[in-house]
Formats: structure tokens, sequence, C-alpha cells
């Protein structure tokens, strides 16, 4: 309702050419800004963008983004930009230099949520004829909200001068918003046209409210057959969401059971301290961004060969120091390891912080592509799933390709003949669980994009990645490839109707009856090394 | 060489036995108090604060003349977040070092465990966080938000103030949040909130993926009615929570998200950007405006040698808990627990918003109740505070079975579940 208000007074400001005395009013308004009370400063901003004055956006914009300041010394407001400790300070109405200030010194120009969204309307309305029409899109897109028959006229008189084809759509719609409640058949018909089909959720709700109140059949008719049409695109982005959201945490697994897959899957290791090799990857990436703080993006390419070396090498220790004296003793491999984790764990308890750790997403890699209204895939997700599938490309490439990979699947397959053919047969286990380890430090490096980096961040994965390993076949790339998949969209499939939690047991459940059905997963593997 | 050697150790023995008496005698003439907070494990994060907060409150009121003429010493143990080691250690502390009273836990479940030491041993427990309620113990005083103290008033909030007409209830998969939400959820209904505009949803501990859960917020919130999410999730988990929020569009001006388990404490050292706007409901923020809260932060920063170092709620609860101990002790001339548990009813001193906390007869005490914006800089833009005092009310008025349950521990009621229907009281521990 206030937001109504606001537009409506906003527009007869536009229209009034008696408002005069602009420049006392915005030093007035700016006056009220420095007041506790949020209703004076509600009244402040709505002053400032009628105010014609050419400061007005630069103070909106301030405010909006927490850059606007009271000194408390001299009582004045200014803008403030963050250097170093201090705060470079710029005078509102001269731009003259201000020299530097403690934060103390001063007061932020608070704002809530209310205002937050005010001033981006008040922002928009500045934006209309922007010259750039990606500012012009995102001010018409902030008016839809709360459209009105004053805002839609304004509309309409800017879409005459409109020459962008994406800006006149939306420009559009929100006429079309407003002309639905129009007692006019024949603009309620035409409205109805415009809104058939729209993904924005406003479109569906005023199509709703029509047909509750309409008593006219034609016009029911038709808002029936575009709210249908509605729908009908609704499902689809459905679907196609989950399987989004599927395959991304799909991804996810198969980005950390890949290389249990081979400490596993070809060597036949049970490592319990995979989880912890992940983790130590995730912290290479946290040490690499405090190395590099101001270049996240780079410092994020940079640890994914460094998390390599880090968890392989870690790994290449552990094999040489104590699963090498345990081959063929798998409950005493599974203790050992179990108790590298805890040691892992633990260091990194002492040596870093018990407390997590805080690691920044690079610009590139948040927000998301908006395919439409109700379908948008956030972009870091899509990094993950390209990401998982550019490392289990070059794990194939190097198992099928390369003569290590020749000799780590002669040893697997028989050992005793490979080392008769001249293979070093203990060489080649410790470069094969260094290459798992490193793999599951380059997984830690996506998961630290994703989640909490802690000294707990393996322990889940440990287990989710066995799942998927015996899930897909012991042994088998695509087994794990698919495995993970499978598991991560039928969780998504049934977490809506399921609930996380319930969703995970469910999944548990499965595939222990598969397992019971199929005890060597989906793809077994064939030959004289499973019979072994 | 070998005779010397034993000789030097008789020696030893004997600076070590006559060491012990001193501190024996010494500890005759000081009042113990116990700290039981979690120094390692995963509550430590929250906890340690806790047990420098007492340190420092210890070593203010010795500076001002201890209590009573004497000393106070302050008693730390590490119950390490094992819940069973929690009630090990408390009967340590009141048992063996014969402290006078125990501030500590943190987590329902730590004190559900102590309490039944407590009880027995008839000692007295201080405990500082905001918790479900439908609890009242004799020997437990709470100083944290019971739910009417932080979680209602929240939702009044969201809806008189921003009109919010759709509610999600997003919350971990425990009893902290099962319970709060179970009240919020009938108090809702009460208020006319009908059941399809109810959303409620749990997560395990640590949940990272999101993804499904806030595509159904926003599909929740696109029905045209103004929505609001009501989190009770727990720790950690809130971090790719409000960053998968950010990384899908959801802003807190479409769909705010009001958190109980969000403080200062937990925004430092994170990116806090995607979680501008964004809401917490609390009886205390670090920014509240008052001189007493200027001067606590000072003594707090300089305590820590560290002056980036931010305060929060619990830790509130502990000053005004303490300050409540040290005034009853005052008043009843004794540190004896009968005593001071008659004595602190009705007892009132300064809170850190520049008002004034009471203990109330059922063991809660009156706080002001503040929402705050979250800031890009971790702090909170208060924007929302109730008019006066509230009281907390152990058992919730919008839970069957519990709304005609009283607590009242002034002699003759003397009971913490008094049924006014039945007139009956029903033992102390009534879950």
């Amino acid at each position: 309702m206030t937001r109504l208000l606001f537009f409506i007074t906003l527009f007869f400001c536009f229209v009034n050419p008696l408002q005069a005395d602009t420049a006392s009013d915005f030093d007035a308004a700016l006056e009220q800004l420095k007041q506790k009370n949020f209703a004076l400063k509600s009244d402040a901003i709505k002053i400032i963008a009628v105010s014609g004055n050419p400061q007005a956006r630069a103070v909106l914009d301030a405010m909006l983004n927490g850059g606007l300041f009271m000194r408390k010394k001299e009582k004045d407001l200014v803008f403030a930009q963050k250097q170093g400790s201090n705060y470079q300070l710029t005078a509102i109405l001269t731009g003259e230099d201000l020299g530097q200030l403690k934060k103390r010194k001063m007061k932020k120009v608070g704002i809530n949520n209310t205002l937050r969204s005010e001033l981006r309307s008040a922002l928009a309305l500045l934006s209309l004829n922007n010259p750039d029409p990606n500012e012009r899109l995102a001010a018409v897109n902030n008016m839809l909200g709360a459209i009105d028959t004053v805002s839609a006229a304004t509309l309409r008189d800017s879409l005459e001068n409109e020459n962008d084809s994406s800006v006149q759509e939306v420009m559009r719609l929100g006429i079309a918003l407003s002309d639905i409640s129009s007692n006019d058949k024949k603009v309620r018909l035409q409205a109805i046209s415009v809104l058939d089909g729209n993904l924005y959720p406003a479109a569906w709700n005023s199509l709703t409210h029509l047909m509750e109140k309409e008593q006219d059949q034609a016009i029911k008719d038709a808002a029936r057959q575009a709210l249908h049409s509605i729908d009908v695109k609704r499902q689809m982005s459905g679907i196609a969401e989950t399987l989004f959201f599927g395959i991304s945490l799909g991804s996810v697994l198969v980005l950390a059971a890949i290389g249990l897959a081979i400490t596993f899957g070809v060597m036949g290791v049970i490592n319990m301290a995979h989880g912890e090799l992940i983790m130590l990857g995730a912290y290479t990436t946290y040490l690499v961004q405090v190395i590099l703080p101001d270049s996240p993006g780079t410092a994020l390419l940079l640890s994914i060969p460094l998390a390599f070396l880090v968890s392989g090498g870690v790994g290449v220790l552990i094999e040489r120091g104590v699963i090498r004296h345990l081959y063929g003793r798998p409950l005493e491999t599974l203790l050992a390891t179990f108790g590298v984790s805890l040691i892992l764990q633990q260091l990194v308890r002492v040596v870093i912080s018990p407390q997590n750790v805080p690691v920044t997403n690079p610009e590139w890699m948040s927000g998301s592509i908006e395919i439409n209204s109700v379908l948008s895939l956030t972009l870091n997700r899509l990094y993950i799933i390209a990401f998982c599938l550019l490392v289990f490309a070059a794990l194939f490439f190097i198992l099928k390709k390369t003569s290590l990979g020749l000799q780590v699947r002669a040893v697997a397959q028989n050992r005793a003949m490979a080392r008769a053919m001249g293979v070093r047969s203990e060489r080649v286990d410790a470069l094969t669980f260094g290459l798992g380890s490193g793999i599951a430090g380059i997984a830690g490096v996506a998961l630290s994009q994703l989640t909490n980096v802690g000294p707990n961040l393996g322990q889940s994965y440990t287990i989710d990645s066995f799942m998927v390993v015996v899930f897909g076949g012991v042994g088998n790339l695509w087994g794990t490839l698919v495995a993970g998949m499978t598991l991560g969209i039928a969780n998504k499939i049934m977490e809506p109707w399921a609930g996380a939690v319930l969703a995970k047991i469910l999944i548990l459940v499965f595939i222990i009856l598969f397992i019971q059905k199929r005890p060597r997963g989906l793809f077994p593997q064939k030959g004289r090394a499973a019979e072994g | 060489m070998l005779k010397s050697t034993i000789k030097r150790s008789m020696i030893a023995a004997g600076i070590t036995a006559s060491m012990l008496f001193t501190t024996a005698a010494a500890a005759e003439e000081t009042i113990k108090v116990g700290i039981l907070h979690s120094l390692s494990g995963t509550m430590a994060i929250s906890e340690t604060t806790l047990k420098d907060t007492m340190l420092m409150l210890i070593d203010e009121q010795n500076k001002k003349g201890g209590l009573l003429g004497k000393k106070l010493e302050a008693v730390v143990v590490d119950p390490a977040s094992n819940w069973p080691l929690f009630a090990e250690k408390a009967r340590e502390l009141v048992q063996k070092e014969k402290v006078d009273a125990v501030f500590g836990c943190w987590t329902s479940v730590s004190r559900k465990s102590v309490l039944p030491v407590f009880e027995e041993l008839n000692s007295l427990l201080f405990y500082p966080v905001q918790y479900e309620g439908e609890e009242s113990s004799k020997n437990v005083f709470y100083t944290g938000a019971a739910p009417n103290q932080q979680a209602i008033p929240a939702v009044d909030y969201l809806m008189n103030d921003l009109g919010v007409k759709r509610w999600v209830l997003a919350g971990t998969d425990y009893v902290y949040p099962r319970t709060t939400n179970k009240i919020l959820e009938a108090y809702l209904k009460a208020k006319g909130v009908a059941a399809e505009d109810i959303m409620i949803n749990y997560t395990p501990f640590g949940h990272s993926d999101w993804q499904t859960i806030v595509a159904d917020i926003k599909k929740f919130g696109a029905a045209g009615k103004k929505t609001a999410v009501v989190s009770t999730i727990n720790g950690d988990a809130n971090v790719p929570f409000y960053k998968e929020l950010g990384n899908q569009g959801v802003s807190a001006e479409e769909i705010p998200v009001i958190a109980f388990s969000v403080g200062e404490e937990e925004l430092s050292g994170i990116d806090t950007k995607p979680l501008v706007g964004h809401l917490a409901a609390w009886n205390y923020f670090m920014s509240v405006d008052a001189e007493v809260n200027d001067s606590f932060i000072e003594a707090w920063q300089a305590f820590t040698k560290d002056d980036k170092r931010v305060s929060n709620d619990p830790m509130e609860a502990h000053y005004i808990g303490f300050n409540m101990w040290v005034e009853a002790v005052k008043k009843a001339g004794t540190t004896e627990a009968g005593a001071v548990q008659d004595a602190i009813i009705g007892v009132t001193v300064p809170n850190l918003s520049g008002g004034f906390s009471a203990m109330m007869p059922n063991h809660h005490v009156t706080k002001p109740v503040l929402i705050g914006e979250i800031q890009d800089d971790g702090q909170f833009e208060i924007v929302w505070e109730t008019s006066g005092l509230v009281a907390g009310d152990a058992w919730s008025d919008y839970l069957e079975g519990s709304k005609d349950i009283i607590s009242d521990w002034r002699a003759p009621l003397s009971c913490g579940n008094y049924n006014v229907k039945t007139a009956k009281c029903s033992g102390q521990n009534m879950e």
C-alpha cells in the first residue's frame, strides 16, 4: 500500500511543473536522513527521488549500498568508501575530497528491507530513461511487483520510445497486469492474450484472481486457457529444474566418489580417510585464497593443481606408511585408515582452527542464468557439473590411454602376472593410490565452493562415496558416473514429497535392496579379477 | 646421586603438600563459581566465548571487592560437547569442588542431561541460551529467551509490520526447532493463518544441498502473498542456505528470512553479502545504543585483547544471570542454595539494552525483544523492538497440554508445573 502511494506521489511530482523549490527540499531531505526513524527516512527518499538534483541518484545509490555516512563530529552526511581499515570520504554536493576517517567516528545511514525496496523502486524510475537497455530492463522488472494504473501509464508512455524488444516485452507485461482489472471487456481480453503462457508469477496470480470474480463466460474461458498453458509450461520447467538439481547433486557425488573408485574400485583398499583427503583439498583452496586475498578466481584455479599435489602427496604417504603393510587384510586396513582420518582431522583443528574457515566464491561463480521466470540455473552448480565431467574425462584418459593406466589395470587384474611382465607393482600401487587421493583433493576444491570448509567436511562424503562406488560396481569408472547421477536425480525427485531426511533414508534402503539382488552393483566387472 | 634425587623429590613433595594446604585454606575464604561450557568438540565455537564472559564478570566483581567480603573463584571444567559428560562434570563441580552456583550449558540436550544432578544435589544452574521452553526446574534459572520472548514476537513483527501472509517454518531436525515450530504453527493457526499457507521443512544437521528447498520456498512465495521464512536452522548449515538463496535470486525484500540462531558470533568470519537484509530476533544486539552496552563492549574487548571481538545475546544472558545471583546472595547474606532461590525471585538488575531485567517466579527473566536486519559489516540494524519488557513463559500458551500449566516457585505453591484446571502439581520434570 505504501508502495502504491509512493508511485502515485512520484507520478504527480513528475508531471507537476510547480515543483519549484527543489534545491532546498533536497537539503532538507538530506537532513532528515540523519534521523533514526525509518518512516522519516522513507519520506526523505521520496523527496530526493523527485528533486531532480543531479546528485539524487548518487545519494540513493550510496544509501542502498551502505556508502552513506554521518560524521559524528561535523554532523553532516558524506559518501564513504572503505579503504584499508579507514574510510575515504567525499562531500555530497561538491564532490570535494574530505580525507580519511575511522569508522567509529561515523554512523552509517541504516536502512531496512522496506527502505531497500523503496530505494530500488526510486532508482528504477530514475533509470527508465537510462541509455543502457539492461538498466531499463532491470528498472521495469523492479516495477512489476507493484504495478497499478499510475505506473502502468508511465510504462505506456515509455513504451512508445522504447526500441529494445526485450524491454518492450516486459513493459507490455506490466501494462497487461494492470489492464486485467480494467472495466472494459476488450481490454481485459487483450490483457489475457498477453499474459497467456507468461511464466512471470504475477501473471498466474492475476489470472487466478480474475477467474474467481469474472462474470463473462468468454473471458473466463480465455483465462482458463491462458492458465492452462502457463501450467503446462510450469510443469515442463519443474521437470527441467528437478533434473538439473539431480544432475548437480549427482556430479558432487561423482566428484567425491571418483577418487575412491580408483583406490577402492581398482586397488581394493577400503580407505576410510578418503573424506579427509577431500577436506585437505578444500583447505588448500582456503590457504591459497589467504595468500591471494584479492583475486579469488585465480586462487581457485591455482588451487586445483595444488590440491591435487597436497592430497596426492598425503595419499602416497598413507600408502607407503600404512596401507602397504596391510594388503590383503581389509579389516585392519579399515581400522588403520579410520585412525588416519581422525589424525588428519585433529591436525587441521590444531594447526588451522577448530572453526569453519571462510572460502569466498569468485564473482563469476555467483548468481544464475535465468532461462525463464520460474527456471534459473545457478552458476556455481553449472561450473561443478562441467568440472565433474572434465575430471572424469581426464581420469578416463589416464587409465585407458597412458602407460601408467595400462600398468594400473594390469596390476589390478592380475598382480603376479603383471610382475612377471616387469611391472614394478609396488611403485604402481603408490602411484595409483596417489592418483585417487589427488582426485579427492580436486573434489575438495569443488566442494569448498558449495559447502562449509571445516574439519568435519570429509566425514559425510566418505560414506556417500562408498555408497556410489558399491552401487555402480566396484572397479568400473562408468559405473561410478552412472551411479552418482542416478542417486542424485533419484534423491532430488523424492525430496519434494519425502523431505530431505526421509529421501536420504529411502535411497539407502533402495541401495541395500539393490545390492541384495545384484551384489556386484550396476556394472559388475567381468573376467578373472571378478572371480578372485 | 640417588640419595640426592630422593631428597630433592621429598622436598618437592613437601612443597606440593604445603601448596595444596594453602589452596585448601584459601578455598575456605573464596566463593566458588562453576563454569560448565564445552571448550572442545563441536560446541566449542559458541561456548568458549561464554566461558570468557564469565571469567571477565567474575574478575570485575572481584575488583569491586568480591562478594560478602570474600573473593570469587572461577572453577572451569570442559564437558567437551559430550552430553553425558556434562552430567559427570556438573557432579564434579558441585560435590568435589563445592561450587555455590554453576553457569553453563548451551544445547537443550546438555541441559536435560545435567538437570537431575542439580535437582538431586540441590545446587543452582544459570542457563544463558534461548530454548524451546516447556520446562521449569527449582534449581535452574533460564536467562535466555523462552519462545514467547523470541519466536512469537518475531512472527508478530512479520505479520503486522511486513504484512506476511504465507509462512515457511524451516528448521534442523532436532528438539528445539521441532518444539518451536509446533508452538509457532499453533500460534499462526490461532491467528487465522490457513494450513495451506504454512510450509514446514526439516533438514539434517550440517545440510549442504539446499537447491530443492530454496526452489520450493521460491515457488511457495510466488503465490502473490507476502512470504517469510522463520528459520530455526542450526549452526553452519545456515551458510550454504543463505548462499543458495542469493544464487537463486531470492532477496530479503521479497522473502525475508528471520533466524533465531544467527547472531554476531556466527556472522563474524563469514562473507555476509548474501545475508544483508535478512533478519534475526534476539533480546540483545551488539549494536544496541546504550551507554552500559558501550562500556560492556569496551571491557570485553580489553579483557580478550581483541578490538574486533563481538558480543552477542547469550553473553548478555550471562551478564544478567551473574548480576542477579550476586544481588540475591547479597540479599540472602549467604550462598546457600535454598536461601538464594528464595531471594533471587524479584531481583532486578540492569540489562545491556539500557533497561532492567527481573527474575520472575517461574525462574525466567523479563527482557525486551529486538529484531535486527543483517548489515554488510556483520552487525545488526535494529528495526523493531517491543515497547516494554516481555516476561519469559515456561509453558507455552499455544500448545495443548501446556496452556493450563503455570510455574511459580514461591511458597506456598513452589511448583514448576501446576495445572490450574486440575489444581495439581505433577512433579518437577514434566516433559
